[in-house]
């Protein structure tokens, strides 16, 4: 089976850390992944803000550059479902605006091979014990497009109580959104800042070390709240969690 | 606060006053977390609620596709039954006809029933401007018509007002109203709701006309359904002589049948209850026509269009049309919760307001414009909605018709909107960086820069970034991108960290 990673740009940019730890995570699991270095961004950005006629050329970038593989591996429920759900529709719309079949069909092969994450591991590979060790408390956020877009249910969750040394406590509100929404964090300052300042607040409240989550956009709303507001959690993206082992803790 | 929306400020800028207001956070996450929470355990009893949810949008998909069949059956059931039916395009239109009805029956004052449709084209305030006083016999309605206030919820307009700021109302205002409040009210429910009642009981009695909205209208039998909990509007609806409902041409159902599925969805979405107290059917004037039996003895419909038409034109938008106004996306919605209903600067607040309000009135205004931005897109509304209207997938639909401009409907009329204004340089970001995102090596080069810069990075930005880190700390640029990584060391082959 031919991976690729698909890192996301704001992973590529600001979190290379998410990235080397899936490469380590999956390299573990006996996975050889690819990095296709033509990669770049899936257009959610500009497709969410009311860009979709800019989104399409980065989202027939991306069918080009992961047309070869087999399974398209990326630690964002938010570009996951980007791709699972609203590539088909930029297809659909293009074709309503009588642009043709063009783009749907451009489109059509990627969507289903691509993975977020934890449905790759629990899915495709059929693991919730990846070996992982992780001495400390955690609390898990659900981010919203992994939850409610791609529907990951209790697939992190099971991963989570799966790593030796790690307490899973829960988290208060777990499924409200932290105030991320892309562009809402600077439109709408004021709210998106109530909500994730409630978001750390609840997150405060359970003692745990951690506060993890499956998309690195939605932590760094809610890490950037913790460290204005002081609280001493740090957020950690669910990859690094789960490719932490006893020798690299204990090195 | 008055009384009208007519002006509001863009979301923002109104929302962040809500936000600042902690007594009104209170009051919100106090009473959306407790009806959201019923809701949770009302639906999940059904097992069929899946079924149901899909039943309720193919009925409201196959009537919106041939309304212009059901609405002449509508006409032709009311007719035969005894009613008289007008058409309005817009508010004013039926603003105008409401208020000739009225003065054709010689009385000044009406008794209303909750009514989204009449607050929607502003009657009371119309009515008032011809010399008729409209009196609220919703509990919630007269708070905010005592208050000289606006709805902010579509079920429970008074949501953002707590038990002592509605016994202060009680007390200062009934008595400009009809019967005072007792001198010694306390903040008891109990002792709220008798005033309410001693209040509103002697309006009942006196009325001789009533006017309402309808949560339904079936085609094949002409038969009209307001569904409530308080009794309130059973009294409007059948002690008055004449009664005048107003209804929005999208609340057709072709069957009576077909309300075994909305009178399932409808009452466990909206107050969590299995079945609401009050469903009162109507169909024409009934028996009373000739004073033999109860009821009104006169009944007008005003079918109200008032933009609905532009929206069934749109083939993303018109979804919004299936709405049954049970506020479920407005309770879950975290953003209605810290913004409260004003903000959204319309009767339809919440979710289903921010996708309403810019298609029924359009995306010019400045309020308009902003609220398609109004939702961090988290989709709880479209999770909840017992007609499963894809909330998020309609805001994006509308924040680019805001940015891009292009076809759309308005009076009836093919247009191409332009672009609104004030997003130049978003235009120009998201173009430059599709620009770079479609160059990779322009974007490493960026990357690159921005790691070799990043001791200089400013902890907190000036200007606009101060919309990011006015209450967020911006994140550590690393000291290499992940590509850079990827290829100095081969996927960590090469087992440099």
């Amino acid at each position: 089976m031919r991976v690729a990673l698909f890192l996301t740009c704001v992973n590529d940019t600001l979190y290379p850390d998410t990235g080397r730890a899936v490469v380590k995570l999956l390299t573990r699991l006996g996975v050889d992944v690819d990095f296709p270095m033509a990669q770049t961004c899936c257009g959610q950005a500009h497709y969410n803000t009311g860009y979709r006629h800019e989104a399409e050329p980065l989202a027939r970038r991306f069918a080009d550059v992961f047309a070869g593989y087999d399974a398209i591996v990326t630690p964002s429920g938010s570009c996951g479902a980007m791709v699972r759900e609203l590539y088909p529709r930029m297809g659909e719309r293009a074709r309503a605006e009588g642009r043709g079949d063009g783009l749907a069909a451009t489109l059509a092969p990627v969507v289903p091979k691509t993975y977020e994450l934890t449905e790759f591991l629990v899915d495709v590979l059929g693991v919730t014990d990846v070996g992982a060790y992780y001495p400390h408390t955690v609390t898990y956020h659900p981010t919203c497009h992994g939850l409610r877009s791609l529907g990951l249910g209790d697939r992190p969750r099971r991963l989570l109580e799966a790593v030796k040394g790690l307490e899973l406590v829960e988290l208060p509100g777990a499924e409200e959104c932290c105030g991320f929404g892309g562009t809402f964090a600077v439109k709408n300052s004021d709210v998106s800042a109530a909500m994730g300042a409630d978001k750390v607040r609840n997150a405060q409240s359970t003692g745990a070390e951690v506060l993890c989550a499956a998309d690195n956009s939605c932590l760094m709303h809610i890490g950037g709240t913790m460290a204005r507001l002081r609280t001493g959690m740090r957020p950690v993206h669910i990859a690094e969690i789960l490719a932490s082992t006893q020798e690299a803790v204990t090195a | 606060m008055s009384g009208t929306f007519v002006g509001m400020p863009a979301f923002p800028e109104a929302a962040r006053e809500a936000v600042g207001d902690e007594t009104l956070r209170g009051n919100l996450r106090h009473a959306t977390h407790t009806i959201r929470d019923k809701r949770a355990r009302a639906v999940a009893e059904l097992d069929d609620w899946a079924a149901l949810r899909e039943a309720g949008k193919r009925i409201k998909d196959h009537t919106l596709r041939h309304l212009d069949r059901y609405l002449v059956q509508v006409e032709e059931a009311v007719t035969a039954a005894g009613g008289t039916v007008h058409w309005a395009a817009d508010a004013d239109e039926a603003n105008e006809i409401v208020a000739r009805l009225v003065k054709e029956t010689g009385e000044s004052e009406v008794v209303k029933v909750k009514s989204m449709a009449t607050q929607e084209i502003a009657l009371n305030e119309a009515l008032q401007a011809q010399g008729i006083r409209a009196y609220e016999t919703d509990l919630a309605e007269l708070i905010v018509q005592l208050g000289k206030d606006r709805p902010s919820h579509i079920l429970v307009p008074a949501i953002h007002r707590n038990r002592g700021e509605i016994r202060d109302i009680f007390r200062s205002e009934m008595s400009e109203w009809g019967r005072p409040a007792p001198e010694d009210l306390t903040d008891t429910p109990a002792e709220l709701a008798e005033a309410a009642r001693l209040h509103l009981r002697e309006k009942f009695l006196r009325a001789k006309v009533g006017i309402s909205g309808a949560n339904f209208v079936v085609a094949e039998t002409g038969t009209l359904v307001v569904v409530e909990s308080e009794g309130n509007g059973r009294m409007c609806l059948t002690l008055p002589e004449t009664l005048i409902s107003v209804v929005g041409i999208e609340k057709i159902v072709p069957r009576w049948q077909d309300l075994e599925v909305f009178l399932q969805t409808l009452p466990r979405s909206s107050t969590a209850e299995r079945m609401n107290p009050y469903t009162s059917m109507w169909t024409g004037t009934g028996g009373g026509r000739n004073g033999e039996g109860d009821g009104p003895r006169t009944f007008h419909l005003v079918l109200l269009d008032n933009g609905r038409t532009d929206t069934l034109a749109d083939e993303v938008g018109r979804q919004a049309l299936r709405c049954i106004r049970c506020s479920a996306c407005l309770n879950v919605c975290p953003v209605y919760e810290r913004a409260g209903g004003h903000a959204y600067g319309s009767v339809y607040p919440g979710p289903i307001g921010a996708i309403l309000s810019p298609q029924l009135r359009g995306t010019e205004s400045e309020i308009d414009a902003s609220l398609p931005y109004a939702s961090s897109l988290c989709g709880a509304c479209y999770e909840v909605c017992p007609v499963a209207i894809d909330i998020p997938e309609v805001l994006v639909h509308l924040r680019e018709r805001v940015v891009q401009g292009g076809p759309a409907v308005r009076n009836g009329n093919r247009v191409v909107l332009k672009p609104a204004g004030g997003h130049a340089a978003e235009r120009a970001a998201m173009r430059a960086a599709q620009w770079a995102f479609t160059h990779p090596g322009a974007l490493r080069t960026g990357q690159r820069l921005a790691s070799r810069t990043r001791r200089l990075h400013p902890r907190t930005l000036p200007g606009p970034g101060r919309a990011w880190s006015g209450s967020r700390d911006l994140p550590a640029v690393p000291a290499e991108p992940f590509r850079d990584w990827w290829q100095r060391t081969r996927g960590g082959r090469d087992g440099a960290k």
